[in-house]
């Protein structure tokens, strides 16, 4: 039978045309909805790790209740023993500390005077070790786009953005105006070696890079840190396993009677992490179910608009003796091959531009001018495989509810008046 | 009746009573701001002065010397600790210029800047840029009398005069017989509190009343205070022009 009624949706296009096409582009506009969204949301997630928060993160209690504002002076007090802490309890991550600070970067003229200068965000991260992983994590050798990688102590690479803005050429001196942990005002001439790129509106505005070891010195921040990043050595954020980590440590070395002693957060505790992927993930629930209303309501309307057409044809039908329940039941089939032509076709559509957003993207710098989130400037699209069967939810059941409604309408024919109006 | 025939002994208790209150209060709130003022002025002073600074992580201790000429111009060279020291501080008029010895930079301090915290303190650098003068800055009202740390006070309400002003309104309390500040609130626009100074100590030098040990605090702040203890204070001092020149921050 089933073969019976692909051979009628095939051979009778005006049966099969519109509800295909309606289902095609439901399915191809889930798909890349679906993949957009994850795309975004793969993003942020990378990126937040990345830049803010690691996959886990230790500070001080007191630092962690303002990890916002990155005060430098709730810093972390003995960041070498609590490292080394860290690695030898929690070898499956690697362990490196950071400082996150602001102030002004001052370019001074031939004698001496401020000659351009503007607020500027620092992140401290450690360049020089061997087994630093930050260079990688940074991507920073792939994001230089003039000059060179620091070398040596009192170098600083600044992002090309600044760097234009300040007019500022490589080697030259910026002197970092900035406070100390206790308060201070601290200056610290540094030569800028290099300017990068990373992509990030929120990073790229006015950041400057520079060794923790220099940022300590600057900032009289001996042995401390603000933060100390965990990553995964796979590079993949578990959820279970941060939590476990996270509580482990947190009840081992965690005083809630001490607003200096160490606290742990995993990266979705941090930032409205969790909220913000919750909210993703709820956009991207609406967008689906608003699909599959939508195609519903119109699949719905098409089928009625078919039963009409096709009046006739099930009046001659329930003539000449066939079960109106059997009728239903094919027309219920029918729909579902038609659902599942137009969910086959939108997918490979869907998918289609699914893979060219996920290699090209759309740059949407103009847009996060003022932006602080984490956010690429270019957006991609992020295929998995979910991708690949998400449209067929709504692509089957937009159809299979919409025959279902639309094809009650034939319990309402009665017998005794078929050839009455099929006489008409 | 009995009221028509003591009104005489009503009338007199009246007079007697309004006069002495005319008599306390003769001094318009302006009258007493302007004894505030003259009483701290002077046409120079060389000040070293200690600042302990009650951070939420400790105490620190900074310790500074300071030549003032007039009302615009000083000039601070810190002392102590090491990491500080050499570093100077020179005002004149409106502008502020900071000199660091460890990057032989001279930074003018402007903009957001001035709110900074000075040496991590609980006073900003605009707080020690402002007008020393405060009738330049500020109408008074006496808004009553109490006593603080056993000395009676004038309580009065400072409302700014001026636009580009750091505190919108103060209260301070006057000593009657010293005219000294005793005590100080200092608020927003909005009216909420930003800073307060409590008056520890007051000395007298040269034959005028010096608060040598005040308490600031900044309210928005965590920690416990900074405490401002005056070591030294010389006045009408002679002091060379060069001290409050840029060149001088470099020598």
């Amino acid at each position: 039978m089933i073969k019976f009624l692909i051979k009628g949706v095939i051979r009778d296009r005006s049966r099969s045309l519109f509800p295909v096409l309606t289902v095609t582009a439901g399915v191809f506009l889930t798909v890349v909805g679906f993949s957009w969204i994850n795309g975004v949301q793969s993003n942020w997630v990378e990126l937040t790790a990345k830049y803010q928060t690691g996959h886990l993160r230790v500070m001080s209690r007191a630092y962690e209740e303002e990890a916002e504002q990155s005060p430098i002076d709730l810093a972390y007090i003995g960041v070498k023993q609590l490292r080394n802490n860290l690695s030898q309890d929690y070898p499956e991550l690697t362990w490196t500390p950071r400082i996150k600070f602001g102030g002004l970067l001052d370019i001074p003229d031939e004698n001496g005077e401020t000659k351009v200068q503007g607020p500027c965000t620092g992140l401290a991260v450690d360049l020089f070790s061997k087994d630093s992983p930050e260079k990688n994590i940074l991507n920073l050798q792939d994001s230089i786009l003039r000059g060179k990688l620091p070398e040596k102590s009192g170098e600083i690479l600044i992002t090309e953005e600044f760097a234009q803005r300040l007019g500022i050429s490589m080697g030259e001196t910026a002197t970092l105006i900035s406070a100390t942990m206790y308060g201070s005002m601290a200056f610290t001439n540094f030569t800028v070696t290099g300017t990068v790129r990373f992509g990030v509106t929120a990073m790229d505005r006015s950041t400057i890079i520079a060794d923790i070891s220099d940022v300590q010195n600057a900032l009289n921040m001996e042995n401390s840190a603000g933060e100390i990043l965990g990553f995964f050595k796979d590079n993949l954020y578990d959820n279970e396993e941060a939590q476990e980590i996270s509580a482990h440590f947190n009840s081992r070395y965690s005083d809630p009677d001490d607003e200096f002693s160490p606290f742990m957060g995993t990266l979705l505790d941090q930032s409205g992490t969790e909220d913000y992927m919750n909210m993703i993930d709820q956009f991207g629930s609406v967008i689906i179910f608003v699909f599959l209303g939508v195609m519903s309501i119109v699949l719905w309307n098409a089928g009625l608009m078919g039963n009409l057409r096709r009046y006739g044809e099930i009046g001659v039908r329930l003539a000449i003796g066939e079960d109106k329940g059997h009728l239903y039941r094919s027309l219920i089939t029918e729909s579902l091959i038609i659902g599942s032509i137009g969910s086959v076709l939108g997918t490979i559509l869907g998918l289609a531009l699914s893979y060219y957003l996920q290699a090209k993207g759309i740059n949407i710098a103009f847009m996060m001018k003022g932006s602080t989130l984490m956010m690429s400037d270019t957006f991609r699209a992020d295929v998995n495989a979910v991708s690949h069967y998400i449209g067929f939810i709504p692509g089957l059941a937009a159809t299979f509810l919409g025959s279902l409604i639309s094809g009650l309408g034939i319990y309402k024919r009665k017998t005794s008046q078929l050839m009455k109006e099929l006489e008409t | 009746m009995k009221i028509r025939k003591h009104l005489p002994i009503f009338s007199l208790i009246l007079l007697l009573m309004t006069g002495l209150t005319a008599k306390a209060q003769t001094l318009s709130g302006n009258q007493i701001l302007e004894k505030v003022d003259e009483n701290y002025g002077s046409d120079n002073k060389i000040m070293v002065a200690t600042m302990v600074i009650h951070g939420r992580r400790g105490t620190r201790e900074v310790t500074s010397k300071t030549w003032v000429k007039g009302d615009d111009q000083s000039f601070t060279e810190y002392l102590a600790p090491a990491r500080e020291k050499g570093t100077k501080m020179l005002k004149l008029e409106d502008q502020l210029w900071m000199y660091s010895p460890s990057t032989d930079r001279t930074i003018q301090i402007s903009g957001h800047m001035l709110r900074q915290s000075v040496m991590g303190s609980d006073l900003s650098y605009e707080d020690m840029m402002e007008d020393p003068k405060l009738q330049n800055m500020y109408n008074a009202q006496v808004a009553g009398e109490e006593s603080y740390m056993d000395r009676p006070c004038w309580v009065l309400e400072l409302t700014s005069i001026k636009e580009d002003i750091a505190y919108h309104s103060r209260k301070i309390w006057v000593d009657k017989e010293r005219f000294v500040a005793l005590k100080e609130d200092r608020f927003a626009q909005g009216g909420k509190l930003l800073k307060t100074t409590e008056v520890k100590k007051v000395e007298k030098m040269d034959n005028r009343w010096v608060p040598t040990h005040a308490v600031f605090k900044d309210v928005l702040k965590a920690g416990e205070g900074t405490e401002f203890i005056v070591e030294s204070m010389e006045f009408n001092a002679k002091i060379p022009d060069y001290i409050f020149t840029k060149a001088a921050l470099r020598r």
